[in-house]
């Protein structure tokens, strides 16, 4: 099935994007990345430092030629500093792409809508493909959409939390509006998390801790891979509509079609 | 609105009536409870919540986890002064402590010094320490060490005496990050009976520190009481009505927990309320199902084996290869009075196999330069 996932142009077969916070080792994130085929891998900048990269650090997990490095700005407070993050990663050598994570509050890192505006307007200016995580907002992403960022990316439920599509409602609004990639990213605790946001039409997902935290890296990250795959199948096939209960007989409406008893019901 | 309101409406007697009716069953309901209050808090620190350790160290995992990953951040500590004014009873620094060995203030050269030391061993993330003798080791002075360290690290907090708000602007602006105060023990009275002078012996001068720092836009606010200076059940209460009220007033600022427990102390002072290894146990556990999302620091006050073992109880920081002494490091130290005996001696190397031996990755790097306001 040739159905390729395009932002700002560029072609992904994978609909699956990666974090790479958390994991207990270089190694286990590697498990990850090779097992859910993700093309799109997602670094702090915070955490790695570019210009002496640690041998055992989270780029030793990343094989640039297979996957691309979304560096991100989580720990920025304002946007002065996801600005200059994003500039920093750039004069590094890095691909002009970045996450933007504006998160001021570090207790459920929800993101600033008003910052990320703000930081996402002088990035697209200065040429960057900017990528940014918000709140479930429609509103917002409609904002971001005009400004020129390549993507939104709306949150299921605080980052970390695995709770599932918690935004659903909201979701559904902003996938149905979006002229650019949705990619639901935060909250994602389970494959099924997963496929239900790409049954919903989201164009791609994006998840960490589920499987930064499994036992086994590896096949916790094939297991979203196939449920993205999955959902996304379904979603192009047309999923029939949900309904609270069976439908299968008319007691109200079905003597309309009824042949007419020998008695029959006609005066 | 100051933390002092909200502890005076917990006096002791109020928490003891908390913790005293505890039974299994409410111990149960605490640990199922999604949103934890201070009256679960007070049953996970009960006796009657000692059978159920093993459960407490489950759900601890489980939340620190979810929260940071297994990931232990690294961090070293650099003494650039041990001149001291106050008196604390418990402290190798006080001035009254009668020890012979030399006081000094490294220069802007030795603390040039002593971070490369550190950064060659490759620490991102130090602490800078002082005594408390403000006229002797100023603000400027301090400004002045946190803007070399920047130069090496990209995460540089402070352990310093308490400041006005407009010093830890000062401090911010050049760079700081976090800064780490202890309350030592909540109970003024207690408080008052081991501070005998200098800054430190005003008890609401420093219980409001750590308030003004966030609002000076500290990000990262470490806290801890001293255990063994008064009945550690009530600390530990009282730590987190402040850890609290620290979250919904300096929102923006990331809350880290430490649990420095007393150990050597000088001659004079004699350690009235002990801390065993399970009650340590049972703090970290209560704290961490009361405080999900904060940082526990440990340090290598403790020693190796029972470090090890905390790591996957909720430690998310830990020290290494620690000296106590200015210019520790790297300019002969011999002779140079230390603040406390360390316990863990390994080197960094040597830590950071322990920490990925228990399955978890060492962070040596979580803050960076882009952040500084300058």
């Amino acid at each position: 099935m040739d159905d390729p996932l395009i932002i700002a142009g560029r072609a992904f077969q994978s609909r699956l994007l990666i974090g790479t916070g958390k994991f207990p080792s270089a190694q286990s994130l590697r498990e990850a990345i090779d097992a859910s085929g993700a093309e799109i891998v997602t670094v702090a900048l915070r955490r790695v430092d570019l210009e002496h990269p640690e041998e055992e650090g989270i780029l030793s997990g990343i094989d640039p030629d297979k996957q691309l490095i979304l560096p991100n700005t989580s720990g920025a407070r304002n946007a002065e500093e996801a600005i200059r993050l994003a500039k920093l990663s750039r004069a590094s050598g890095l691909a002009p792409w970045v996450k933007l994570e504006l998160t001021p509050e570090p207790r459920y890192l929800l993101p600033d809508p008003v910052e990320t505006l703000k930081a996402a307007a002088v990035l697209v200016k200065e040429g960057f493909v900017v990528l940014p995580y918000i709140q479930a907002d429609p509103v917002l992403a409609k904002r971001l959409e005009e400004i020129g960022t390549a993507t939104v990316m709306p949150l299921g439920a605080p980052i970390g939390s695995n709770r599932g599509l918690k935004t659903r409602d909201m979701l559904r609004i902003i996938i149905e509006q979006a002229n650019v990639p949705v990619v639901v990213d935060a909250g994602l605790g389970a494959p099924s998390h997963t496929a239900e946001a790409m049954e919903m039409g989201s164009d791609a997902v994006l998840v960490n801790t589920a499987l930064a935290d499994a036992t086994d890296h590896g096949a916790m990250a094939r297991a979203f891979a196939l449920a993205t795959e999955a959902g996304r199948m379904a979603y192009r096939a047309g999923l029939g509509p949900q309904r609270e209960s069976a439908e299968a007989s008319s007691p109200l409406t079905g003597f309309l079609f009824e042949e007419p008893s020998a008695e029959g019901t006609q005066p | 609105m100051s933390v002092v309101s909200v502890l005076e409406a917990w006096p002791p007697a109020r928490l003891e009536a908390l913790y005293g009716g505890v039974g299994p069953a409410e111990v149960d309901a605490a640990l199922q409870a999604e949103e934890r209050t201070l009256r679960d808090l007070a049953a996970l620190l009960s006796p009657a919540a000692r059978p159920r350790m093993e459960a407490l160290a489950c759900e601890a995992q489980r939340l620190t986890r979810w929260h940071f990953g297994r990931t232990i951040s690294l961090y070293a500590p650099i003494y650039i002064s041990n001149i001291c004014a106050a008196d604390c009873l418990y402290c190798g620094f006080a001035v009254g402590s009668g020890s012979r060995e030399a006081r000094l203030t490294l220069t802007p050269g030795e603390i040039h010094q002593e971070c490369q030391a550190l950064a060659a061993e490759g620490f991102q993330n130090i602490l800078l320490l002082t005594g408390e003798a403000p006229g002797a080791v100023g603000v400027a002075y301090i400004a002045e060490a946190v803007a070399i360290a920047r130069q090496y690290f990209a995460g540089v907090s402070v352990e310093i005496y308490a400041l006005d708000e407009a010093d830890y602007e000062q401090l911010f602006r050049c760079g700081l990050e976090g800064v780490t105060l202890y309350m030592e023990t909540y109970d003024r009275r207690s408080y008052a009976a081991v501070h005998l002078r200098g800054r430190k012996a005003d008890y609401r001068y420093r219980l409001d520190a750590l308030d003004r720092a966030g609002k000076a836009g500290v990000r990262r606010l470490s806290m801890g009481v001293l255990l063994g200076l008064h009945d550690w059940r009530l600390d530990v209460l009282w730590l987190a009505l402040h850890a609290r009220h620290l979250q919904k007033q300096c929102w923006q600022s990331a809350l880290s927990i430490s649990f420095p427990r007393l150990r050597h102390t000088p001659q004079r002072f004699t350690i009235q309320h002990g801390v065993s290894d399970i009650d340590l146990v049972q703090i970290m556990l209560a704290l961490r199902l009361f405080l999900p999302e904060a940082g526990f620091n440990l340090s290598t006050r403790e020693p190796a084996v029972l470090r090890d073992r905390l790591i996957p109880l909720g430690v998310t920081s830990m020290s290494a290869g620690s000296s106590t002494r200015p210019g520790g490091y790297a300019t002969t130290s011999a002779g140079v009075l230390e603040q406390f005996e360390i316990e863990d001696r390994r080197n960094p190397c040597e830590v950071v196999q322990a920490i990925r031996r228990v399955g978890y990755d060492p962070v040596w790097k979580d803050f960076d330069h882009a952040f500084d306001r300058v």
